[in-house]
């Protein structure tokens, strides 16, 4: 069965590539948010360092600052742009201002903003940019009162971004290596264990893949709780698919056994018919539409049990009052036609009578236990319900005393009929309300009482509060 | 090969401050593209290599201009704010000058396998290289100092010139910063690199040490045996006019090692012709070459049994600007100035 391997592999593999691709997607959105927050991160190291190192050199220039005759001399330590140039390839800037703004030594690209470093905190930092690239600066003031000079002097120190830049690009890189590698582990240990929890399942398609055709008997269902569940309702499909082939295989042969002996009756006494003379045509004719009636109420049972076994298989069972189904089998039988001149007394409770059946099948079940009545029993028939809290009982009483004991035990049974030959089927009859009383939780009983024979179908009661 | 050599020595012409022009091209060129290469080195000494390199690629020609390098700074910085045209590529002595110039991003960025191949202190930004390795050494007149006078130490020298009644009084000559950007550079780096510089300072003002502006005029100084000892002198410029009766002392407490800086100005109009001489020089090829001349000191070199920590080159990084700087040239100057006295005539002011 090629054609059916191959979508069951396709839906398998897409089980497992649909949760590696949320699991990716998953990775992937977080790699995102790490690789972002890395950069953000590396990007204030490096800002931090690299303006620690500037505001270094700028104090350090600030320190060397003398007032000689009434003027502020610089004498720029080389250990000030050592700090730099740990910037390896950044480009410098410098201005020493004295306290009119007026240039003294070092670079006039190095300027303040107007007035900013007078307002802000000292040391102050801003962007700007060196011959057109951005550079980061900062500004150091130094206060003289010297009898000759008094006022600040501010340090300005600049210096491109290249190694910032680099340094952040580093970290960054530093920290997407860790979150790749730790990625790649995540994705293959995903992967490993997505695979093992679907290893039941592929075991269970194995299995099944590998199972005879006709063989429906249940599967071990040793996986995990959600493949036991699946196992489960498996096992249940298969167990109802047996039961609706043992049906079939049962009508088939009850079909083949039943009709047989009726049918070749039927045959003769047509034949009879035929060959006989004339004067007893008429006595051979009601003998064939008897035997013909009674084929009818054969097949009628037999495809009500097909019926019966098929709904209980089928049809879920919902609440049913006892009393309708009473009145419907009494309405549906017609006693008139079976037994004429027998009367049907009717005994109902006023209140519900609620069991959890099938409508169909009971009531199937109750014209059968009314008919086996008309046909076997003595008037007056009786068709009636009881109920008590636990369970609910449809019954038909007849007075007579019963099969005999020998019957009784045998009674119920497929092919159990007293007179199969004679269109008779009380067996078929009884077990069809077997059938029902099986498929609904519940039992047939007979037994005498004090007024007759009694067939009683028991049902657990569904009180009308737990519905 | 024949190579064509135009030497135009301009006299004392302040308005041109190139000294000389040069033109190198290959005798199977067919219209060339040139470079014009402004250079303090002496065209003497580079001869070799871009001959070499004309041979190589004889689709290109070069004009050589040399150039004082306090001059050679000022046009660079004027053609840098775009006033007039540049050169396609500087090689300058002033390192501190042209770091200065790559500083105020007057230079265009070059990378190949050769310039990634160079040490930290050689290159910088990518903008600046350091080509010849050449060391700062003593030379002395081997006539007439005797052998047990020659100083092969700064604290050697220092007792020399401490000597109550010196022969060398008036005999000792070195650079003058303030005419020379490559003078100042020594001098300074002294300044930085050991104490004995205020000792140093201090021994030319009691010998009356003269400082002067050239290479080539201190050279024959020494020679003519018109200054007896030379200090601070670009070892370099002794192989082009190899001379008998020149000692010469790489000093043993440390020598100064100085790399040219090559730079392509940021509005050069042959930044690759630039960058393919740049590439030649610094090629093992050109290396060779320019060690030949000794432009290039090797660290195996038998002349100089230096110990590694004794070798200290100028590393091409901003520490240099210190340098450049206003006042701390001006203290430095003023401290030079009052050992030596007043500015010599035709000596160059030179701006930061």
């Amino acid at each position: 069965m090629p054609a059916v391997d191959q979508p069951s592999k396709l839906a398998q593999r897409s089980l497992l590539s649909r949760v590696m691709i949320g699991v990716l997607s998953l990775l992937a959105i977080g790699g995102c948010i790490v690789s972002l927050a890395a950069f953000a991160y590396g990007k204030n190291a490096a800002r931090q360092s690299y303006d620690r190192l500037l505001v270094g050199a700028a104090n350090d220039i600030a320190e060397s600052i003398n007032i000689i005759d009434g003027a502020a001399i610089a004498d720029i330590p080389v250990s000030a742009f050592g700090l730099l140039s740990l910037a390896l390839d950044d480009r410098i800037a410098y201005a020493v201002r004295g306290p009119d703004g007026a240039l003294l030594t070092g670079y006039e690209t190095a300027l303040p903003p107007e007035g900013a470093a007078r307002r802000q905190a000292d040391p102050f930092y801003y962007d700007s940019t060196l011959q057109g690239e951005p550079s980061r600066f900062v500004t150091v003031v130094r206060r003289f009162s010297e009898r000759d000079y008094s006022g600040t002097v501010s340090v300005t120190v600049g210096q491109t971004l290249r190694a910032r830049n680099a340094m952040a690009i580093d970290l960054t890189k530093g920290a997407l290596v860790i979150t790749g590698l730790a990625g790649i582990a995540l994705i293959l240990s995903a992967y490993l264990v997505i695979r093992s929890a679907m290893r039941p399942l592929e075991r269970m398609a194995n299995e099944l893949l590998a199972r005879d055709p006709y063989d429906l008997t249940p599967m071990q269902a040793d996986g995990p709780a959600e493949v036991a569940v699946m196992t489960d309702a498996m096992n249940r499909f298969m167990q109802r698919l047996d039961r609706q082939i043992g049906a079939m295989k049962h009508l088939i042969s009850d079909t083949a056994h039943q009709l047989r002996t009726p049918v070749a009756a039927i045959r003769a006494q047509a034949e009879l018919a035929i060959e006989d003379d004339t004067e007893h045509q008429p006595q051979r004719l009601e003998r064939l539409l008897r035997r013909t009636r009674s084929l009818g109420n054969l097949l009628d049972q037999m495809l009500s049990r097909a019926l019966v076994i098929h709904r209980t298989d089928n049809a879920p069972p919902e609440p049913v009052d006892l009393r309708d189904i009473a009145l419907q089998v009494l309405d549906e039988c017609d006693p008139e036609l079976l037994a004429p001149g027998v009367e049907v007394d009717l005994i109902i409770t006023d209140a519900p009578v609620i069991v959890m059946a099938d409508e169909v099948s009971v009531t199937e079940a109750g014209k059968n236990m009314l008919t086996n009545a008309l046909q076997h029993g003595k008037a007056p028939i009786r068709i009636g319900v009881s109920t008590s809290p636990l369970q609910s009982e449809l019954w038909v009483e007849d007075a007579g005393k019963g099969p005999g004991h020998d019957i009784l035990s045998r009674i119920g049974g497929r092919f159990e009929r007293s007179a199969a030959s004679q269109g008779n089927s009380a067996g078929l009859g009884l077990s069809i309300v077997h059938a029902v009383a099986e498929a609904f939780n519940g039992s047939v009983n007979m037994g005498t009482t004090e007024t007759g024979f009694r067939v009683t179908l028991t049902l657990p009661s569904q009180n009308e509060d737990n519905t | 090969m024949i190579r064509y050599i135009v030497c135009i020595w301009m006299l004392s012409g302040p308005a041109i401050a190139q000294e000389a022009v040069a033109h190198f091209v290959s005798d199977v060129a067919i219209a060339p593209t040139d470079i014009v290469v402004r250079s303090t080195t002496d065209i003497g000494v580079l001869t070799p290599a871009l001959d070499a390199f004309v041979g190589i690629y004889p689709d290109i020609s070069i004009t050589y201009e040399q150039w004082g390098s306090n001059a050679l700074y000022a046009d660079s910085r004027a053609a840098c704010d775009g006033q007039i045209p540049a050169a396609d590529a500087v090689l300058s002595s002033g390192v501190h000058q042209m770091v200065d110039l790559v500083n105020r991003a007057c230079a265009h960025p070059y990378t190949s396998d050769i310039t990634r191949g160079l040490s930290t202190a050689r290159v910088w930004r990518n903008e600046l290289w350091g080509i010849t390795l050449e060391p700062a050494v003593i030379i002395y007149n081997s006539a007439l100092v005797p052998a047990e006078d020659a100083p092969h130490t700064r604290f050697a020298l220092l007792d020399l010139m401490r000597r109550a009644e010196s022969p060398y009084r008036g005999k000792i000559a070195t650079y003058d910063v303030e005419a020379s950007g490559l003078g100042f550079l020594f001098a300074f780096m002294d300044s930085l690199e050991a104490t004995t510089f205020g000792g140093l300072l201090e021994g030319f003002a009691r010998t009356n040490a003269v400082a002067t502006c050239c290479s080539a005029e201190i050279i024959d100084g020494v020679a003519k045996g018109e200054y007896l000892i030379a200090y601070n002198v670009l070892g370099s410029y002794l192989s082009s006019t190899p001379r008998k009766n020149i000692g010469v002392i790489h000093p043993e407490d440390y020598t100064l090692l100085l790399s040219r800086a090559y730079m392509i100005p940021q509005t050069a109009t042959n930044k690759v012709g630039a960058a393919i001489l740049l590439d030649f020089l610094l090629s093992p090829q050109g290396q060779d070459i320019l060690a030949a001349g000794n432009l290039v000191q090797r660290r195996d070199d038998d002349a100089t049994l230096l110990s590694e920590s004794a070798q200290r080159t100028i590393p091409i990084d901003p520490k240099l600007l210190v340098a450049m700087d206003r006042h701390r040239r001006s203290r430095f100057v003023g401290q030079w100035r009052s050992t030596f006295g007043a500015l010599p005539e035709g000596g160059f002011l030179s701006a930061p």
